[in-house]
């Protein structure tokens, strides 16, 4: 059956869901509009509270829309939910569910039986996928007993159990080491191969992950869609402009310093996994988005000005990030509690009031959100560490970096995953 | 939509033809799924008695040394020897009350703190299996411990029974614990909605709920106070029915309807508590899906 005579994979037209709150409600999707093919993987990518949690929770049947319709492969999330639940299935990161007595092939057992799996036929779906998720040595474990990593495991054999023809994935490597992580995206992969029309919605804080599994992807943020296309797509939106990767002795002032020159768009401390090649020279890296190379003359002579001293130039393609620091006009984690890495170049603050002085990123894009201050924030630029830690990632909070075990690697394949 | 000729099977489970035909159920196979649900939900339950033998201590020897008081006061107060039978009989049915109140009642509450219930939500079944298979499950391991009170009693007190309708006890059991897990299915979904507050009004009325069920005591000698309980709570109602039967012809059954009667009132109770159960599961998916209040943690 070829695709076109299948409904869309996912039809979103004017979502908007506002939850009752005091003193004001809070609106967290704002007149949303979004097709998915089937048989896409496509991602969302946005800093915490830009709605795609809700997104999902609309889409899984979990909320109801305050205004507008969606669809999933052509029916209604609001009045066919039990055929949307019968088609699809939900996997988030962090997921504690399960009963803490059982064990895990108990557990998945439990959850067969309600998708309808006979008694026998759930046992033998059970033990394929424990060994298809690597699990095959805590099989007889109490799931209370799992660490982070094997829940997680547990929660994505979970996920495949009644063979989804749509797959949520919200957050899903969250707290998996690299390996494991690898051996997730590499399942993930492979199920979706195995049938054309499978069709994965992923949120991830990984920007190479959702590269590396999507073939297109919406930059949300403040409930509103910013851009969608393929990652080539959106990072060809930044070609107008000129990008270095400037590697520094140190930067007194942070990336903030830079962000406010004249000609600069943007002056980032990139993310762990870029950053750890120079981990251990002890130096600084700011991935910069010049207007033109022109403005790159006051952006050295403002370094010497600093007693910064260049390791390294060099002109590069831009990331997914890049994309993301443009279009959202700051990091990953500012506006979330506890967040707080991406310092305004521009002067607006944009944080909810974690101190920029652990900032270790800067932009001078306006907020391209709702245009208002969002935060109680600190002024930026002030006092940002503008060191890196080695092997942490800028983007994350540190309680989470300390969950997890290493930074993100794309992946290869892995024999283990299948 | 074809499926890759060299999929493994891992990848292809249940091969359908596309996501409508994957959606298109028959009535039998929802049938068939909330029923494996029931068993499933279930599952947790039964298992439990042999991981946690807690319930040993917890939920056998501690209520039973509240029988066993009772036992001496009524034997130091040289009551008729039906009333030590009648002790014994309540602590045996105190086991599904506590079962009703802190493994049906509180069930989903608790159920939602640990995520579980956004997963019972996007699970193609109704969640009427869910909370009849927590109700069953409890059932089930219930019966033992209350049949462990019951014969440890019996044997420790000597108490004689007096049995000439077997049938109607029988029944009279049976339709007390539709009723009481039917109340709890109920409870459930009250406590999800009011959360905490409920959790307090439940440990306050908990004492008094224990005193108008006559658990030790022939609730007749409440008067008017037990002829109410006798209408709104089926373990005063049910216990009352079982002690008539159990112990036929003693005078101190007195001054509460005849078991039949009684078991007429059990069977209304069971459709109303049911039905209210039905009821309110609709209302909170509502609500859950209108205001995202009951699936978001912390709310």
């Amino acid at each position: 059956m070829s695709t076109q005579s299948v409904p869309l994979a996912i039809d979103v037209r004017g979502v908007r869901r506002v939850y009752k709150a005091k003193p004001n409600p809070v609106t967290a999707l704002d007149d949303i509009d979004l097709q998915v093919e089937p048989g896409e993987c496509f991602g969302l990518l946005g800093p915490n509270g830009a709605g795609k949690t809700t997104l999902i929770k609309i889409l899984t049947t979990l909320l109801l829309p305050t205004s507008g319709t969606a669809t999933v492969f052509g029916f209604d999330v609001a009045r066919q939910t039990m055929e949307i639940r019968r088609i699809m299935n939900i996997v988030s990161g962090g997921e504690q569910s399960g009963y803490g007595l059982l064990q895990v092939r108990e557990q998945l057992w439990m959850m067969s039986q309600f998708y309808g799996l006979g008694t026998r036929e759930g046992w033998k779906r059970v033990d394929e996928l424990i060994e298809a998720v690597g699990l095959s040595e805590q099989r007889n474990q109490k799931i209370s007993q799992l660490s982070t990593g094997q829940r997680q495991k547990l929660n994505f054999a979970r996920g495949l159990l009644n063979d989804p023809w749509i797959f949520f994935l919200d957050e899903p490597t969250l707290g998996l080491d690299v390996s494991a992580a690898r051996a997730v995206r590499e399942l993930v992969r492979d199920w979706r191969a195995a049938v054309p029309g499978r069709t994965i919605l992923l949120t991830s804080h990984y920007m190479a992950e959702v590269e590396e599994l999507c073939e297109r992807l919406a930059i949300v943020d403040r409930g509103r869609i910013l851009a969608i296309g393929s990652p080539a797509e959106l990072k060809r939106r930044l070609q107008r402009e000129s990008i270095f990767r400037l590697e520094l002795d140190r930067l007194n002032g942070g990336p903030a310093t830079l962000a406010a020159l004249p000609g600069v768009v943007s002056a980032v401390v990139p993310s762990r996994d870029d950053a750890a090649e120079t981990a251990d020279r002890q130096t600084v890296l700011v991935n910069l988005v010049l207007t033109d190379d022109a403005a790159l003359g006051p952006v050295v002579s403002a370094l010497t000005g600093l007693g910064a001293h260049i390791v390294s130039l060099q002109k590069s393609e831009p990331s997914l990030e890049d994309v993301f620091v443009e279009l959202v006009g700051r990091g990953f984690e500012e506006g979330s509690a506890g967040g707080g890495k991406t310092a305004s170049g521009s002067g607006t603050p944009t944080g909810s009031g974690t101190p920029t002085g652990s900032s270790t990123s800067a932009t001078s894009g306006t907020p391209t959100g709702s245009g208002t201050p969002t935060g109680s924030g600190t002024p930026p630029g002030s006092g940002n560490d503008t060191t890196p830690r080695p092997s942490t990632h800028p983007n994350l909070p540190i309680g989470e970096q300390l969950e997890r075990d290493e930074p993100y690697e794309p992946s290869e394949p892995v024999g283990s995953a299948r | 939509m074809s499926v890759a000729p060299d999929a493994p099977s891992i990848y292809v489970h249940r091969r359908t033809a596309s996501p409508a035909a994957a959606a298109a159920w028959s009535p039998r196979h929802q049938l068939a799924t909330n029923l494996r649900s029931i068993l499933g939900r279930a599952y947790p339950r039964l298992i439990g008695l042999r991981r946690e033998p807690s319930w040993l201590l917890f939920e056998i020897l501690l209520p039973f040394l509240t029988t066993s008081a009772f036992v001496f006061v009524y034997r130091a107060l040289q009551a008729p020897p039906e009333y030590v039978g009648f002790v014994v009989l309540g602590g045996a049915m105190t086991a599904f009350w506590l079962n009703v109140m802190w493994m049906m009642a509180a069930q989903l509450y608790w159920e939602k703190d640990q995520g579980n219930l956004d997963l019972y939500f996007t699970a193609p079944m109704s969640l009427m299996s869910i909370l009849l298979g927590m109700a069953i499950g409890g059932l089930v391991a219930t019966c033992l411990r209350a049949g462990v009170v019951l014969v440890i009693g019996t044997l420790l007190y000597g108490v004689v029974f007096s049995i000439d309708q077997w049938a109607l006890l029988i029944a009279v059991f049976v339709l007390t614990l539709v009723a009481l897990y039917g109340l709890g299915m109920v409870l459930a979904s009250l406590f999800l909605l009011w959360g905490r507050e409920a959790w307090h009004m439940t440990q306050a009325l908990q004492e008094p709920v224990y005193f108008v069920s006559g658990l030790n005591f022939p609730v007749g000698r409440l008067g008017a106070l037990g002829a109410v309980a006798i209408g709104i709570i089926p373990l005063a109602v049910g216990l009352d029915g079982m002690r008539q039967l159990a112990f036929a012809g003693s005078s101190a059954n007195i001054g509460t309807p005849k078991p039949e009667v009684e078991a007429l009132i059990l069977v209304a109770m069971a459709v109303v508590f049911i039905g209210l159960a039905r009821f309110m599961l609709r209302k909170l998916e509502w609500l859950a899906r209108n205001e995202g209040r009951l699936t978001l943690r912390g709310n």
